[in-house]
Protein backbone atom coordinates (compact mmCIF):
# COMPACT_ATOMS: atom_id res chain seq x y z
CA UNK A 1 0.00 0.00 0.00
CA UNK A 2 3.01 2.45 1.17
CA UNK A 3 4.84 1.27 -2.62
CA UNK A 4 1.34 2.27 -4.25
CA UNK A 5 1.04 5.51 -2.59
CA UNK A 6 4.75 6.45 -3.05
CA UNK A 7 4.72 5.97 -7.05
CA UNK A 8 1.28 7.73 -6.97
CA UNK A 9 2.53 10.72 -5.58
CA UNK A 10 5.76 10.71 -7.58
CA UNK A 11 3.78 10.47 -10.53
CA UNK A 12 1.07 12.94 -9.87
CA UNK A 13 3.90 15.30 -9.01
CA UNK A 14 5.62 15.01 -12.58
CA UNK A 15 2.35 15.44 -14.07
CA UNK A 16 2.41 19.12 -12.56
CA UNK A 17 6.20 19.34 -12.89
CA UNK A 18 6.03 19.80 -16.53
CA UNK A 19 4.18 22.10 -18.83
CA UNK A 20 2.26 19.00 -20.25
CA UNK A 21 -0.02 18.92 -17.69
CA UNK A 22 -1.15 22.39 -17.35
CA UNK A 23 -1.27 22.07 -21.41
CA UNK A 24 -3.58 19.12 -21.30
CA UNK A 25 -5.93 20.70 -18.56
CA UNK A 26 -5.83 24.19 -20.55
CA UNK A 27 -6.88 22.58 -23.85
CA UNK A 28 -9.87 20.80 -22.63
CA UNK A 29 -10.91 23.75 -20.59
CA UNK A 30 -10.86 25.75 -23.97
CA UNK A 31 -12.79 22.82 -25.74
CA UNK A 32 -14.99 22.44 -23.29
CA UNK A 33 -16.22 26.16 -22.86
CA UNK A 34 -16.71 26.21 -26.68
CA UNK A 35 -18.75 23.33 -26.26
CA UNK A 36 -20.30 24.60 -23.00
CA UNK A 37 -21.00 28.21 -25.04
CA UNK A 38 -22.82 26.22 -27.80
CA UNK A 39 -25.17 23.84 -26.18
CA UNK A 40 -26.37 26.64 -23.28
CA UNK A 41 -26.70 29.16 -26.67
CA UNK A 42 -28.76 26.94 -28.46
CA UNK A 43 -30.60 25.99 -25.33
CA UNK A 44 -31.67 29.73 -24.78
CA UNK A 45 -32.45 30.05 -28.25
CA UNK A 46 -34.70 27.27 -28.20
CA UNK A 47 -36.63 28.22 -24.86
CA UNK A 48 -37.03 31.96 -26.58
CA UNK A 49 -38.57 30.04 -29.60
CA UNK A 50 -40.95 27.57 -27.15
CA UNK A 51 -41.69 30.46 -25.27
CA UNK A 52 -42.74 32.57 -28.74
CA UNK A 53 -44.78 29.65 -29.66
CA UNK A 54 -46.16 29.36 -26.51
CA UNK A 55 -44.58 25.78 -25.15
CA UNK A 56 -44.57 25.53 -21.60
CA UNK A 57 -40.94 27.27 -20.74
CA UNK A 58 -39.11 25.38 -18.33
CA UNK A 59 -37.69 22.87 -20.98
CA UNK A 60 -35.12 20.00 -19.36
CA UNK A 61 -32.26 21.21 -18.95
CA UNK A 62 -30.40 18.33 -18.61
CA UNK A 63 -31.54 16.62 -21.45
CA UNK A 64 -30.49 20.10 -23.61
CA UNK A 65 -27.57 20.88 -22.35
CA UNK A 66 -25.49 18.30 -20.05
CA UNK A 67 -26.38 15.12 -21.70
CA UNK A 68 -25.13 16.27 -25.31
CA UNK A 69 -22.04 18.05 -23.32
CA UNK A 70 -21.27 15.11 -21.99
CA UNK A 71 -21.34 12.80 -25.07
CA UNK A 72 -18.84 15.59 -26.46
CA UNK A 73 -16.60 15.01 -23.21
CA UNK A 74 -16.31 11.65 -23.58
CA UNK A 75 -15.29 11.92 -26.98
CA UNK A 76 -12.70 14.95 -25.86
CA UNK A 77 -11.33 12.43 -23.51
CA UNK A 78 -10.16 9.88 -26.34
CA UNK A 79 -7.64 12.55 -27.76
CA UNK A 80 -6.73 13.74 -24.16
CA UNK A 81 -5.93 9.86 -22.72
CA UNK A 82 -3.04 8.83 -25.25
CA UNK A 83 -1.96 12.40 -23.92
CA UNK A 84 -1.86 11.47 -20.36
CA UNK A 85 -0.74 7.56 -20.84
CA UNK A 86 2.29 7.86 -22.91
CA UNK A 87 4.87 8.85 -20.38
CA UNK A 88 4.14 6.38 -18.25
CA UNK A 89 5.98 3.34 -19.13
CA UNK A 90 7.81 4.80 -21.98
CA UNK A 91 9.65 7.42 -20.61
CA UNK A 92 10.71 4.81 -17.75
CA UNK A 93 12.12 2.65 -20.51
CA UNK A 94 13.70 5.02 -22.44
CA UNK A 95 15.33 7.15 -19.61
CA UNK A 96 16.33 3.68 -17.82
CA UNK A 97 14.74 4.26 -14.90
CA UNK A 98 12.50 1.71 -14.96
CA UNK A 99 15.22 -0.26 -13.64
CA UNK A 100 15.35 1.75 -10.76
CA UNK A 101 12.03 0.36 -9.43
CA UNK A 102 12.19 -3.15 -11.11
CA UNK A 103 15.17 -3.43 -8.55
CA UNK A 104 13.36 -1.69 -6.18
CA UNK A 105 11.56 -4.05 -3.11
CA UNK A 106 8.05 -3.08 -4.74
CA UNK A 107 5.67 -5.29 -6.57
CA UNK A 108 5.07 -5.05 -10.44
CA UNK A 109 1.09 -4.73 -9.10
CA UNK A 110 2.08 -2.08 -7.19
CA UNK A 111 3.87 -0.31 -9.77
CA UNK A 112 0.95 -0.55 -12.37
CA UNK A 113 -1.80 0.61 -9.84
CA UNK A 114 0.39 3.57 -8.73
CA UNK A 115 0.76 4.53 -12.31
CA UNK A 116 -2.71 4.02 -13.40
CA UNK A 117 -4.00 5.58 -10.19
CA UNK A 118 -1.91 8.78 -10.89
CA UNK A 119 -3.41 9.04 -14.08
CA UNK A 120 -6.88 8.63 -13.35
CA UNK A 121 -6.26 11.17 -10.97
CA UNK A 122 -5.13 13.50 -13.15
CA UNK A 123 -7.78 12.93 -15.45
CA UNK A 124 -10.24 14.00 -12.78
CA UNK A 125 -8.47 17.00 -12.55
CA UNK A 126 -8.87 17.52 -16.13
CA UNK A 127 -12.57 16.25 -15.93
CA UNK A 128 -12.88 19.23 -12.91
CA UNK A 129 -11.58 22.18 -14.65
CA UNK A 130 -15.46 21.71 -17.06
CA UNK A 131 -17.37 22.67 -13.23
CA UNK A 132 -16.21 26.01 -13.24
CA UNK A 133 -18.58 26.18 -16.27
CA UNK A 134 -21.48 24.34 -15.19
CA UNK A 135 -21.46 26.68 -11.93
CA UNK A 136 -22.90 29.16 -14.47
CA UNK A 137 -26.12 26.66 -14.59
CA UNK A 138 -26.81 26.64 -10.83
CA UNK A 139 -26.28 30.17 -10.99
CA UNK A 140 -29.08 31.31 -13.16
CA UNK A 141 -30.74 28.11 -13.26
CA UNK A 142 -31.80 25.13 -11.24
CA UNK A 143 -30.77 21.77 -12.87
CA UNK A 144 -30.84 18.46 -10.81
CA UNK A 145 -27.29 17.31 -9.72
CA UNK A 146 -28.10 14.26 -9.57
CA UNK A 147 -27.69 13.05 -12.76
CA UNK A 148 -24.68 15.55 -13.29
CA UNK A 149 -22.83 13.39 -10.77
CA UNK A 150 -23.79 10.18 -12.61
CA UNK A 151 -22.41 11.33 -15.87
CA UNK A 152 -19.11 12.56 -13.79
CA UNK A 153 -18.72 9.09 -12.54
CA UNK A 154 -19.23 7.88 -15.97
CA UNK A 155 -16.49 10.16 -17.61
CA UNK A 156 -14.26 8.87 -14.74
CA UNK A 157 -14.80 5.25 -15.03
CA UNK A 158 -14.69 5.44 -19.03
CA UNK A 159 -11.57 7.74 -18.39
CA UNK A 160 -10.05 5.14 -15.88
CA UNK A 161 -11.20 2.09 -18.52
CA UNK A 162 -9.07 3.85 -21.46
CA UNK A 163 -6.49 4.92 -19.20
CA UNK A 164 -5.60 1.15 -18.27
CA UNK A 165 -5.79 0.43 -21.73
CA UNK A 166 -3.20 3.39 -22.55
CA UNK A 167 -0.85 2.16 -19.62
CA UNK A 168 -0.30 -0.79 -21.08
CA UNK A 169 0.26 0.46 -24.44
CA UNK A 170 2.93 2.37 -22.72
CA UNK A 171 4.56 -0.09 -21.43
CA UNK A 172 4.61 -2.34 -24.47
CA UNK A 173 7.21 0.38 -26.12
CA UNK A 174 10.11 2.55 -25.36
CA UNK A 175 9.09 5.26 -27.68
CA UNK A 176 5.96 8.06 -26.31
CA UNK A 177 4.77 8.77 -29.61
CA UNK A 178 4.21 5.50 -30.49
CA UNK A 179 2.60 4.69 -27.18
CA UNK A 180 0.54 7.98 -27.57
CA UNK A 181 -0.01 6.76 -31.15
CA UNK A 182 -1.33 3.23 -30.23
CA UNK A 183 -3.32 4.64 -27.46
CA UNK A 184 -5.46 6.47 -29.70
CA UNK A 185 -6.04 3.85 -32.48
CA UNK A 186 -7.86 2.13 -29.18
CA UNK A 187 -9.56 4.83 -28.03
CA UNK A 188 -10.54 5.41 -31.44
CA UNK A 189 -11.35 1.65 -32.17
CA UNK A 190 -13.18 1.63 -28.92
CA UNK A 191 -15.05 4.58 -30.43
CA UNK A 192 -16.15 3.82 -33.97
CA UNK A 193 -17.56 0.60 -32.29
CA UNK A 194 -20.42 2.00 -31.88
CA UNK A 195 -21.50 2.97 -35.14
CA UNK A 196 -21.40 -0.74 -35.90
CA UNK A 197 -25.25 -0.65 -34.97
CA UNK A 198 -26.63 2.35 -37.14
CA UNK A 199 -26.43 -0.23 -40.26
CA UNK A 200 -26.57 -3.54 -38.84
CA UNK A 201 -29.02 -4.60 -35.98
CA UNK A 202 -27.83 -9.13 -36.08
CA UNK A 203 -26.15 -10.55 -33.05
CA UNK A 204 -22.04 -9.77 -34.00
CA UNK A 205 -22.85 -5.97 -34.66
CA UNK A 206 -24.53 -5.99 -30.82
CA UNK A 207 -21.32 -7.79 -29.82
CA UNK A 208 -19.26 -4.91 -31.26
CA UNK A 209 -21.48 -1.92 -30.08
CA UNK A 210 -20.94 -3.40 -26.71
CA UNK A 211 -17.68 -3.24 -26.42
CA UNK A 212 -17.71 0.15 -27.31
CA UNK A 213 -16.82 2.43 -24.51
CA UNK A 214 -19.34 4.83 -25.97
CA UNK A 215 -22.19 2.46 -26.07
CA UNK A 216 -21.63 1.99 -22.06
CA UNK A 217 -21.63 5.62 -21.53
CA UNK A 218 -24.54 6.54 -23.40
CA UNK A 219 -27.09 5.50 -19.57
CA UNK A 220 -24.62 7.54 -17.96
CA UNK A 221 -24.70 10.44 -19.51
CA UNK A 222 -28.60 10.45 -19.64
CA UNK A 223 -28.14 10.13 -15.40
CA UNK A 224 -28.96 6.55 -15.79
CA UNK A 225 -26.78 4.66 -13.34
CA UNK A 226 -26.85 0.67 -14.61
CA UNK A 227 -24.86 -1.86 -12.95
CA UNK A 228 -24.48 -3.64 -16.47
CA UNK A 229 -22.34 -0.66 -17.37
CA UNK A 230 -20.56 -0.07 -14.37
CA UNK A 231 -19.40 -4.02 -14.74
CA UNK A 232 -18.23 -3.45 -18.27
CA UNK A 233 -16.12 -0.44 -16.98
CA UNK A 234 -14.72 -2.16 -13.69
CA UNK A 235 -13.52 -5.63 -15.62
CA UNK A 236 -12.11 -3.71 -18.47
CA UNK A 237 -9.98 -1.60 -16.10
CA UNK A 238 -9.52 -5.04 -15.05
CA UNK A 239 -8.31 -6.59 -17.79
CA UNK A 240 -6.20 -3.53 -19.12
CA UNK A 241 -4.38 -3.60 -15.87
CA UNK A 242 -3.58 -6.87 -15.98
CA UNK A 243 -2.14 -7.14 -19.34
CA UNK A 244 0.04 -3.95 -18.29
CA UNK A 245 1.75 -5.97 -15.13
CA UNK A 246 1.93 -8.65 -17.52
CA UNK A 247 3.62 -6.73 -19.71
CA UNK A 248 5.92 -5.67 -17.20
CA UNK A 249 6.76 -9.15 -16.02
CA UNK A 250 7.91 -10.02 -19.92
CA UNK A 251 10.14 -7.25 -19.59
CA UNK A 252 12.25 -9.49 -16.73
CA UNK A 253 11.85 -12.10 -19.73
CA UNK A 254 12.30 -10.88 -22.70
CA UNK A 255 14.87 -8.15 -22.02
CA UNK B 1 27.30 -13.23 1.02
CA UNK B 2 26.85 -13.59 -2.87
CA UNK B 3 26.90 -16.84 -4.27
CA UNK B 4 26.64 -17.70 -8.25
CA UNK B 5 26.60 -21.39 -9.06
CA UNK B 6 26.20 -22.64 -13.01
CA UNK B 7 24.77 -19.47 -13.87
CA UNK B 8 23.76 -18.94 -17.58
CA UNK B 9 21.75 -16.30 -19.41
CA UNK B 10 20.29 -16.39 -23.22
CA UNK B 11 18.45 -14.41 -25.17
CA UNK B 12 17.38 -16.20 -27.18
CA UNK B 13 19.97 -18.17 -29.46
CA UNK B 14 22.25 -15.87 -27.67
CA UNK B 15 24.06 -16.86 -25.05
CA UNK B 16 25.33 -13.98 -22.64
CA UNK B 17 26.52 -15.45 -19.45
CA UNK B 18 27.30 -18.95 -20.26
CA UNK B 19 27.68 -21.22 -16.44
CA UNK B 20 29.70 -18.66 -14.69
CA UNK B 21 30.22 -19.34 -10.53
CA UNK B 22 31.32 -17.30 -8.01
CA UNK B 23 31.62 -16.44 -4.55
CA UNK B 24 32.14 -13.22 -2.65
CA UNK B 25 32.28 -12.55 0.96
CA UNK B 26 31.31 -10.01 3.20
CA UNK B 27 33.10 -6.99 2.83
CA UNK B 28 35.15 -7.29 0.09
CA UNK B 29 35.66 -5.22 -3.41
CA UNK B 30 35.20 -6.79 -6.35
CA UNK B 31 35.93 -6.13 -9.89
CA UNK B 32 34.37 -7.43 -12.49
CA UNK B 33 36.47 -7.17 -15.47
CA UNK B 34 35.70 -7.94 -18.83
CA UNK B 35 35.98 -6.37 -22.60
CA UNK B 36 32.44 -4.57 -23.43
CA UNK B 37 29.92 -7.14 -24.69
CA UNK B 38 31.56 -9.72 -22.28
CA UNK B 39 28.22 -10.56 -20.31
CA UNK B 40 29.38 -7.73 -17.51
CA UNK B 41 25.60 -6.27 -17.29
CA UNK B 42 23.89 -8.78 -17.56
CA UNK B 43 25.40 -10.63 -14.55
CA UNK B 44 24.84 -7.63 -12.34
CA UNK B 45 21.44 -7.61 -13.77
CA UNK B 46 20.02 -10.78 -12.65
CA UNK B 47 22.00 -10.32 -9.84
CA UNK B 48 19.58 -7.17 -9.00
CA UNK B 49 16.70 -9.51 -10.21
CA UNK B 50 15.94 -7.05 -13.18
CA UNK B 51 16.88 -10.58 -15.04
CA UNK B 52 15.77 -13.94 -14.23
CA UNK B 53 18.63 -16.35 -15.01
CA UNK B 54 18.16 -19.12 -17.43
CA UNK B 55 19.53 -21.80 -15.84
CA UNK B 56 21.65 -21.77 -12.28
CA UNK B 57 21.54 -20.16 -8.78
CA UNK B 58 21.94 -17.13 -7.59
CA UNK B 59 21.50 -16.21 -3.39
CA UNK B 60 22.43 -12.96 -2.59
CA UNK B 61 22.70 -13.26 1.42
CA UNK B 62 21.49 -16.35 1.04
CA UNK B 63 17.85 -15.36 -0.92
CA UNK B 64 17.36 -17.03 -4.28
CA UNK B 65 16.63 -14.05 -6.74
CA UNK B 66 13.92 -16.29 -8.01
CA UNK B 67 12.45 -17.45 -5.03
CA UNK B 68 12.07 -14.57 -2.63
CA UNK B 69 13.20 -11.36 -5.32
CA UNK B 70 12.03 -8.81 -3.05
CA UNK B 71 14.00 -10.22 0.05
CA UNK B 72 17.16 -9.68 -2.58
CA UNK B 73 15.96 -6.38 -3.69
CA UNK B 74 15.53 -5.50 0.01
CA UNK B 75 19.50 -6.11 0.40
CA UNK B 76 20.57 -4.69 -2.51
CA UNK B 77 21.63 -1.34 -4.02
CA UNK B 78 22.45 -0.92 -7.44
CA UNK B 79 23.73 1.60 -9.66
CA UNK B 80 23.19 0.80 -13.55
CA UNK B 81 25.21 1.89 -16.28
CA UNK B 82 23.44 5.13 -17.08
CA UNK B 83 22.24 6.55 -13.21
CA UNK B 84 18.65 5.82 -13.18
CA UNK B 85 17.28 9.51 -12.31
CA UNK B 86 14.51 11.77 -13.03
CA UNK B 87 15.35 15.19 -14.27
CA UNK B 88 12.27 17.05 -13.42
CA UNK B 89 12.83 16.39 -9.63
CA UNK B 90 15.00 18.01 -7.27
CA UNK B 91 18.07 15.94 -5.52
CA UNK B 92 16.73 15.37 -2.15
CA UNK B 93 13.22 14.80 -3.78
CA UNK B 94 14.39 12.15 -5.46
CA UNK B 95 16.49 10.65 -3.02
CA UNK B 96 13.18 10.68 -0.80
CA UNK B 97 11.36 9.00 -3.44
CA UNK B 98 14.05 5.91 -3.63
CA UNK B 99 14.15 5.77 0.19
CA UNK B 100 10.37 5.52 0.55
CA UNK B 101 10.70 2.75 -2.69
CA UNK B 102 13.08 0.73 -0.63
CA UNK B 103 11.19 0.71 2.27
CA UNK B 104 13.19 3.10 4.03
CA UNK B 105 10.58 4.05 7.53
CA UNK B 106 9.26 7.84 7.55
CA UNK B 107 10.86 9.15 10.56
CA UNK B 108 14.34 7.50 9.34
CA UNK B 109 13.80 9.14 5.71
CA UNK B 110 14.80 12.95 6.55
CA UNK B 111 18.22 11.50 8.10
CA UNK B 112 19.19 9.28 5.36
CA UNK B 113 19.03 11.71 2.58
CA UNK B 114 21.14 14.24 4.49
CA UNK B 115 23.72 11.01 5.49
CA UNK B 116 23.69 9.85 1.70
CA UNK B 117 23.97 13.79 0.33
CA UNK B 118 27.42 13.92 2.92
CA UNK B 119 28.51 10.46 2.42
CA UNK B 120 28.96 11.37 -1.69
CA UNK B 121 29.49 15.14 -1.28
CA UNK B 122 26.07 16.25 -3.49
CA UNK B 123 24.79 18.96 -0.30
CA UNK B 124 25.34 21.93 -2.05
CA UNK B 125 23.44 20.99 -5.16
CA UNK B 126 20.68 19.28 -2.59
CA UNK B 127 17.70 21.58 -4.26
CA UNK B 128 18.29 21.57 -7.72
CA UNK B 129 16.92 19.72 -10.19
CA UNK B 130 18.81 16.61 -11.49
CA UNK B 131 18.85 17.73 -15.18
CA UNK B 132 20.74 20.79 -14.22
CA UNK B 133 23.42 18.54 -12.33
CA UNK B 134 26.67 17.64 -14.52
CA UNK B 135 27.37 13.82 -15.26
CA UNK B 136 29.94 13.88 -12.50
CA UNK B 137 27.06 15.43 -10.21
CA UNK B 138 24.47 12.85 -11.59
CA UNK B 139 26.96 10.10 -10.80
CA UNK B 140 27.43 11.08 -7.40
CA UNK B 141 23.29 11.21 -7.14
CA UNK B 142 23.40 7.87 -8.38
CA UNK B 143 25.41 6.14 -6.20
CA UNK B 144 23.87 7.95 -3.54
CA UNK B 145 20.70 6.30 -4.14
CA UNK B 146 22.53 3.22 -4.14
CA UNK B 147 23.66 3.43 -0.53
CA UNK B 148 20.65 5.02 0.58
CA UNK B 149 18.86 2.24 2.37
CA UNK B 150 22.35 1.19 3.75
CA UNK B 151 22.06 -2.30 1.71
CA UNK B 152 24.59 -4.82 2.37
CA UNK B 153 25.42 -5.74 -1.48
CA UNK B 154 26.40 -2.68 -3.97
CA UNK B 155 26.01 -3.36 -7.45
CA UNK B 156 27.70 -0.92 -9.22
CA UNK B 157 27.90 -1.25 -13.00
CA UNK B 158 30.74 1.21 -14.98
CA UNK B 159 30.52 3.78 -12.04
CA UNK B 160 33.17 5.79 -13.51
CA UNK B 161 32.45 5.44 -16.74
CA UNK B 162 32.10 8.94 -18.84
CA UNK B 163 33.74 11.12 -15.98
CA UNK B 164 36.83 13.34 -15.98
CA UNK B 165 39.70 12.25 -14.37
CA UNK B 166 39.20 14.28 -11.24
CA UNK B 167 35.89 12.38 -11.12
CA UNK B 168 37.09 9.39 -11.33
CA UNK B 169 39.63 9.37 -8.88
CA UNK B 170 36.79 10.76 -6.15
CA UNK B 171 34.72 8.06 -7.06
CA UNK B 172 37.21 5.83 -6.44
CA UNK B 173 37.68 6.98 -3.33
CA UNK B 174 34.23 7.25 -2.43
CA UNK B 175 33.97 3.54 -3.40
CA UNK B 176 36.67 2.49 -1.26
CA UNK B 177 35.15 4.37 1.65
CA UNK B 178 31.85 2.25 1.36
CA UNK B 179 33.92 -1.15 1.73
CA UNK B 180 33.70 -2.81 4.81
CA UNK B 181 30.28 -1.91 5.48
CA UNK B 182 29.07 -3.19 2.33
CA UNK B 183 29.79 -5.98 0.19
CA UNK B 184 30.38 -4.37 -3.47
CA UNK B 185 30.76 -6.05 -7.04
CA UNK B 186 31.44 -2.84 -9.37
CA UNK B 187 32.02 -3.60 -13.36
CA UNK B 188 34.88 -2.34 -15.57
CA UNK B 189 36.73 -2.85 -18.31
CA UNK B 190 39.33 -0.32 -17.44
CA UNK B 191 42.22 -2.68 -15.98
CA UNK B 192 43.93 -0.28 -13.99
CA UNK B 193 40.69 0.66 -12.13
CA UNK B 194 40.45 -3.05 -10.97
CA UNK B 195 43.94 -2.77 -9.36
CA UNK B 196 43.31 0.70 -7.96
CA UNK B 197 40.06 0.06 -5.93
CA UNK B 198 39.49 -4.24 -5.82
CA UNK B 199 40.96 -6.34 -3.83
CA UNK B 200 39.68 -9.76 -5.99
CA UNK B 201 38.87 -9.79 -9.72
CA UNK B 202 36.94 -12.01 -11.60
CA UNK B 203 37.62 -11.93 -15.58
CA UNK B 204 34.78 -12.35 -17.59
CA UNK B 205 34.69 -12.45 -21.71
CA UNK B 206 32.19 -13.47 -24.33
CA UNK B 207 29.80 -14.69 -21.34
CA UNK B 208 32.81 -16.96 -19.44
CA UNK B 209 35.17 -16.67 -16.85
CA UNK B 210 38.46 -16.19 -18.53
CA UNK B 211 40.27 -17.54 -14.88
CA UNK B 212 38.89 -18.27 -11.54
CA UNK B 213 38.33 -15.26 -9.14
CA UNK B 214 41.19 -14.71 -6.98
CA UNK B 215 42.67 -11.83 -5.30
CA UNK B 216 44.89 -9.19 -7.73
CA UNK B 217 47.89 -10.54 -6.37
CA UNK B 218 47.59 -14.35 -6.95
CA UNK B 219 45.87 -13.77 -10.01
CA UNK B 220 49.78 -12.22 -11.44
CA UNK B 221 51.83 -14.28 -9.24
CA UNK B 222 49.86 -17.90 -11.01
CA UNK B 223 49.88 -15.91 -14.17
CA UNK B 224 53.88 -14.89 -13.61
CA UNK B 225 55.53 -18.29 -13.89
CA UNK B 226 58.72 -16.82 -14.99
CA UNK B 227 60.26 -14.17 -13.81
CA UNK B 228 60.68 -11.13 -15.23
CA UNK B 229 63.54 -8.94 -14.13
CA UNK B 230 64.42 -4.71 -15.71
CA UNK B 231 68.19 -4.78 -15.64
CA UNK B 232 69.82 -1.18 -16.33
CA UNK B 233 73.32 -0.60 -17.02
CA UNK B 234 75.42 2.64 -16.98
CA UNK B 235 78.13 2.47 -19.49
CA UNK B 236 81.25 4.07 -18.84
CA UNK B 237 82.93 5.92 -21.58
CA UNK B 238 80.81 3.78 -24.33
CA UNK B 239 81.84 0.15 -22.59
CA UNK B 240 79.95 -1.78 -22.65
CA UNK B 241 77.87 -1.94 -25.85
CA UNK B 242 74.48 -2.70 -25.86
CA UNK B 243 75.41 -5.49 -28.07
CA UNK B 244 78.12 -6.84 -25.78
CA UNK B 245 75.64 -6.18 -22.40
CA UNK B 246 72.88 -8.22 -24.07
CA UNK B 247 75.41 -11.03 -24.95
CA UNK B 248 76.61 -11.24 -21.73
CA UNK B 249 72.86 -11.54 -20.17
CA UNK B 250 71.85 -14.28 -22.09
CA UNK B 251 74.62 -16.02 -20.94
CA UNK B 252 73.31 -16.54 -17.55
CA UNK B 253 72.06 -19.46 -16.82
CA UNK B 254 68.65 -19.59 -16.12
CA UNK B 255 67.39 -16.43 -18.77
CA UNK B 256 65.41 -17.25 -20.82
CA UNK B 257 65.49 -14.47 -23.54
CA UNK B 258 66.59 -11.02 -23.19
CA UNK B 259 64.90 -7.86 -24.65
CA UNK B 260 66.72 -4.79 -25.15
CA UNK B 261 64.11 -1.50 -23.66
CA UNK B 262 64.88 2.23 -24.23
CA UNK B 263 66.66 3.31 -21.37
CA UNK B 264 66.85 6.72 -19.98
CA UNK B 265 70.21 9.28 -19.99
CA UNK B 266 72.42 6.63 -22.15
CA UNK B 267 71.94 4.07 -19.58
CA UNK B 268 71.16 0.43 -21.41
CA UNK B 269 67.80 -1.03 -20.41
CA UNK B 270 67.14 -4.76 -20.88
CA UNK B 271 63.89 -6.76 -19.72
CA UNK B 272 64.82 -9.91 -19.01
CA UNK B 273 62.39 -13.23 -18.82
CA UNK B 274 63.80 -16.16 -16.91
CA UNK B 275 63.16 -19.71 -17.74
CA UNK B 276 60.17 -21.19 -16.10
CA UNK B 277 60.24 -21.53 -12.14
CA UNK B 278 63.89 -19.84 -12.28
CA UNK B 279 64.71 -17.05 -9.91
CA UNK B 280 68.00 -14.93 -11.80
CA UNK B 281 68.20 -11.86 -10.45
CA UNK B 282 71.37 -12.56 -8.39
CA UNK B 283 73.01 -14.28 -10.86
CA UNK B 284 72.06 -10.98 -13.17
CA UNK B 285 73.54 -8.97 -10.44
CA UNK B 286 76.92 -10.96 -10.21
CA UNK B 287 77.45 -11.42 -13.75
CA UNK B 288 76.77 -7.80 -14.56
CA UNK B 289 79.30 -7.18 -11.21
CA UNK B 290 81.66 -9.47 -12.58
CA UNK B 291 82.02 -7.60 -15.86
CA UNK B 292 83.07 -4.30 -14.21
CA UNK B 293 79.79 -2.68 -15.41
CA UNK B 294 77.69 0.03 -13.16
CA UNK B 295 74.07 -1.71 -12.23
CA UNK B 296 72.13 0.98 -11.68
CA UNK B 297 69.04 -0.91 -11.31
CA UNK B 298 67.67 -4.31 -11.29
CA UNK B 299 63.76 -4.54 -9.81
CA UNK B 300 61.05 -7.75 -11.02
CA UNK B 301 58.69 -6.37 -13.63
CA UNK B 302 54.89 -6.78 -12.45
CA UNK B 303 52.82 -8.14 -14.97
CA UNK B 304 50.25 -5.56 -15.03
CA UNK B 305 46.57 -6.62 -15.41
CA UNK B 306 46.55 -5.16 -18.65
CA UNK B 307 48.88 -8.46 -20.14
CA UNK B 308 47.11 -11.00 -17.72
CA UNK B 309 44.23 -10.19 -19.59
CA UNK B 310 45.53 -10.20 -22.99
CA UNK B 311 46.93 -13.48 -22.17
CA UNK B 312 44.01 -14.94 -20.56
CA UNK B 313 41.56 -13.91 -23.41
CA UNK B 314 44.32 -14.73 -26.08
CA UNK B 315 44.01 -18.22 -24.87
CA UNK B 316 40.61 -18.51 -24.85
CA UNK B 317 40.72 -17.55 -28.02
CA UNK B 318 43.28 -19.64 -29.10
CA UNK B 319 40.95 -22.41 -27.17
CA UNK B 320 38.20 -21.64 -29.33
CA UNK B 321 39.61 -21.31 -32.70
CA UNK B 322 41.02 -25.40 -32.00
CA UNK B 323 37.92 -26.94 -31.09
Amino acid sequence: MRNILTIYRKELKSYFASWVGYAIIAFFAVVFGYFFYVATAIFVNQSFQSQMMGRGFPMDMHEWVIRPLMMNVSVIGLFIIPMITMRLFAEEKRSGTIELLMTSPVRDVEIVLGKWLAATTFYACVLAISALDLIFLFVYGNPDWKPILVAYLGLLLQGACLLAFGTFISSLTRNQIIAAGGTFAVCLLLWVFEWVTAYETSTWARVVSYLSVLTHFEPFAKGLLDSKDVVYYISTIFLGLFLTVRSLESLRWRA
Amino acid sequence: MIKVEGLTKRYGRVVAVDDISFEVQKGQIVGFLGPNGAGKTTTMRVLTCFLPPTSGTVRIAGFDVLEQPLEVKRRIGYLPESPPLYPEMEVTEYLSFVGRLKGIPKRDLKRRVDEVCDRCAIGEYRNKLISKLSRGYRQRVGLAQAIIHNPDVLILDEPTAGLDPKQIIETRELIKSLAGEHTIILSTHILSEVEQTCQHVIIINKGRLAAPPDTVENLTRRLRGAESVAVEIEPRDGVPDAATAQRRLEQVAGVSRVLPRDGREGRLLFEVESLQGRQVRAELARAVVEAGWNLTELRPVALSLEKIFLELTASEQAAGGAQ
